[in-house]
Order: structure tokens, then sequence, then C-alpha cells
């Protein structure tokens, strides 16, 4: 990737990502929950974070996102392009990442896929190599790299705009934006344009997934507890850091 | 073989097809002992009767009662609601519990099966069965439309005496410790009251 950048600037970028890098070192000592339980010392900070993320939800994605009403084939296709595109975009971050943790397969069928709906996707509209290839995404970030690494979960954080994170997590969004290869080769408009597409593709994925976030943000009696546990279980799952399964036969009356 | 015995516990909930059912299980599987063909096809056959539902094109309200029915014949109900409602549930009285574990039951159907236009042309395949500490644990993929295929595990036990799921983790989430999350501040949110989180949950989901 460095030969493909015209202002050589990597090598500068390559010794910011060294803080970055160092930083998990310092969370490692921070305490882990074992595993299926909740570690949340900074509950009434992300309490507030969460009441600002859903009123900045309600009043601002949800009217963006939805169209109102079930028929909505335009908008809807609009924002399927800007998801594919936005998608495209993201996956030379997840080859690096595939790269950083050693799983080369997993990193060339996202560096196929990347070149593929590249070219003959017309620069991700569509997604050829989905449907005819078989390359599906393998979904990836810093975050998994850094589990890879051994770099422990840390403490439950719900971000600003981003939402629920933990630690480990929070950290690997900021490396990911370093170490991205497309914001390191884009000049200066079209990085904006990148970012632009990745968030609007955050967006329609929110469109699309719309009920799903209503009815843990608007219908749960606590919308920060279910967020915080959908978000750990989910994370959990992907990772391959499951806790033993629950009987309810043992205690039906435990905690 | 003891023939008699089991099937007499599923006559009532069953009918008399389900008995004649049972007795055909039982033929295959002398000592009615839960094993992965079984909780397999209990999954399927849930997983049928839920298609049927979405399929029939009824009124929401009237779907959302033949889910409940669903949920109340394949979920150990019982356990599940005495799980949700955690430490609480050692100090209400059997009426209580019982009033609470019907609000819950309905509660259920509504909330989850308010999701049904998501299923409309997708479909779940059973994938496979195995056991899993003392219980079953069935796995299957969901291809919704426009979702990548996700993993759904049930997990089916036969300690009530009938074999029945009492938990769905779908991609990692699991349904017992959201609605154990959801009851809890739901019971907080009515000051603890049994009752009031009872009324809560009739008109809730």
């Amino acid at each position: 990737m460095r030969q493909a950048d015209p202002e050589g600037g990597n090598e500068m970028r390559a010794r910011h990502v060294l803080p970055a890098v160092l930083l998990p070192l310092f969370l490692a000592g921070c305490a882990s929950a074992p595993p299926g339980e909740v570690n949340d010392p900074y509950e009434a900070a992300n309490r507030r974070v969460h009441a600002f993320n859903k009123g900045f939800d309600s009043n601002v994605v949800k009217p963006l996102t939805s169209h109102g009403g079930d028929d909505e084939s335009n908008g809807e296709s609009a924002m399927l392009l800007v998801t594919n595109v936005g998608g495209n975009l993201a996956l030379p971050g997840k080859v690096v990442n595939g790269l950083l943790q050693g799983r080369p397969a997993r990193a060339a069928q996202n560096a196929g896929r990347f070149i593929v709906n590249t070219t003959l996707g017309l620069g991700g509209l569509h997604d050829p190599a989905g449907q005819e290839f078989g390359l599906n995404e393998v979904d990836t970030d810093f975050g998994e790299t850094l589990h890879v690494w051994g770099v422990p979960e840390g403490a439950y954080v719900e971000l600003p705009l981003l939402g629920p994170s933990t630690q480990r997590d929070a950290v690997g969004k900021v490396v990911d934006l370093v170490i991205d290869p497309v914001y390191n080769i884009a000049g200066e408009p079209e990085v904006y344009y990148a970012f632009g597409l990745r968030v609007g593709s955050k967006a329609g994925e929110r469109a699309r997934f719309g009920d799903t976030v209503d009815s843990v943000l608007y219908d749960s009696a606590d919308s920060y507890a279910q967020t915080r546990l959908l978000y750990l279980q989910h994370r959990r799952y992907e990772l391959g850091m499951e806790g033993e399964a629950y009987d309810p036969y043992e205690d039906p009356y435990a905690d | 073989m003891t023939l008699t015995k089991t099937p007499m516990q599923t006559s009532s909930r069953r009918g008399f097809l389900g008995l004649l059912g049972a007795g055909a299980v039982l033929m295959a599987a002398p000592a009615w002992a839960l094993n992965t063909d079984q909780a397999r096809a209990l999954v399927q056959q849930s997983l049928n009767e839920v298609y049927a539902v979405i399929n029939s094109g009824r009124p929401p309200a009237q779907m959302y009662k033949d889910f409940e029915a669903i949920f109340a014949r394949y979920a150990d109900v019982d356990v599940i609601a005495r799980s949700a409602l955690g430490p609480k549930a050692r100090q209400v009285s059997g009426q209580q519990f019982a009033a609470y574990k019907q609000a819950f039951q309905g509660y259920i159907g509504r909330k989850y099966g308010a999701r049904f236009r998501e299923f409309i042309g997708s479909r779940i395949e059973v994938t496979g069965a195995r056991p899993m500490k003392s219980f079953f644990a069935v796995t299957s993929i969901a291809k919704l439309n426009g979702r990548a295929p996700m993993t759904v595990e049930w997990h089916v036990s036969d300690k009530s005496g009938q074999s029945k799921y009492f938990n769905i983790i779908i991609e990692g989430v699991n349904m017992l410790a959201s609605e154990r999350a959801e009851i809890s501040a739901m019971l907080a949110a009515n000051g603890g009251d049994i009752g009031a989180l009872t009324a809560a949950l009739q008109r809730a989901g």
C-alpha cells in the first residue's frame, strides 16, 4: 500500500500509530469482567452519553433514515447504494486487520472482494463478488486485532455518536482511522468523500435495521441496560469469546 | 417399554393427535429421554407453525395470539418467566406468579410477534443438534431478506417433564438474558411490586 501513496506520507503516519498501539497496554491493567458478565464502572457517565445518543437518534438520525411509510423503494435503493459503496471502502482496512491478526485467508477474501467490487461492481455500487464469486465480507476491525493479540476487553463504554463499545474497541476505532489505507492514500477532498460515504453507510444500516434499533431504544424499560447487554453479547460472540451456556434449571432464581 | 406413563402427561396439552405422535416417538425412544433428533424435531415443528401463522395473512393482533399459543406449546414458559423475574420469584405467592406468568406469555407473543414482517419471505433452516450440559442445543440458520444469514441456537430441555425450549440465542444474543434485564428494569420501575409489574406486562409489547 505504501508505494501507492503519492506523497510518501505513510512513514509519518506509521509513527503516529505507535502511541495508539501502546495505549491498550495501559488498558490491559484495567480489570476485565469474567465471560458473560458486565464490567461497567463508568455507568453514570455512560448513561448520560446514552441519553445524548438517544436524543441524537430520535431528532437527527431517525428522521433522516426513515422515509415514512412502507413503500419507499426509491429512497431505499439509493440508501442501499450508499451502504454498498461505503462498505466497499471499508474493505482495505479489514484486509490490514486480517493480516495483523495473522489470518491471511480472511485478508485475501476481503482483498478479492474489494478488487472485484471496485472494478466489476463499479466502485462498490454493486456486489458481484458476493453474488457471483462467493466472496462475502469477513467483518473485522482493530478491536478484534487487539483481542487476537490478547488485550482484555476492558470496561464497557458508550461513546458519543458512535454508541456502545468497550475500552478495547474504542481504541480499535481510533487505530482503524489511522491505519485505513483508503484514508492514507486519498488526497484532500477525496478523504472527506470517503469518510462521508462511510458515515452514510452506517446511516444506511440504521435504516435497514430500523425496527430492531427502535425496539431496543424506544420500547425497552431500560434502553441503556438493553443496549449494553446486546452489544457485549454480540461482540463477544463475534470474537469467539462467549462464556458458558446459561442453564436456568440449575438455579432459576439466580441474580 | 413404559408406553402408558409419559404420553398421558402430554395429552392434555397436545390433544389426541399429539398423543399419537408422542406414542410414535416413544416407540423409537423407549425411555422418553430427549435426544438430538427429538430436540431437532421440536424446533422444526415450532418453526413450521410460526411460519404458517406468518403466511396466514391474518390481522396482526390475531397473529400475536397465535404466536403466544405456539410459545406456550413449545417453550418452557414457567422456567423462562421464573428466570426473567430473578430472585423476586422466591418472594411471590403461587397465585401472583401464575398471573405474572400469564401476562409475561402475552407480552412475549406481542413483543416478538410484532417483528413478523421481517420474516415474510424468509426461511430458517435447522442445521444440527448436539448435547450441551444437561440439555440440547439445536442450531439453525435464519435467512432474512437483505441481511447476512444469522445463526440462531435453541436450547431444549426435558427437565420440566416435557421437551421444550427455554432459550433462543441469535448471533450470540440470548433471549433469556435480555428478558431478565428487561423484566428487572420493569420491576424496578414499578417499585418492586409484582402486581404492578404484571399490569405493566399486560400493556407492554
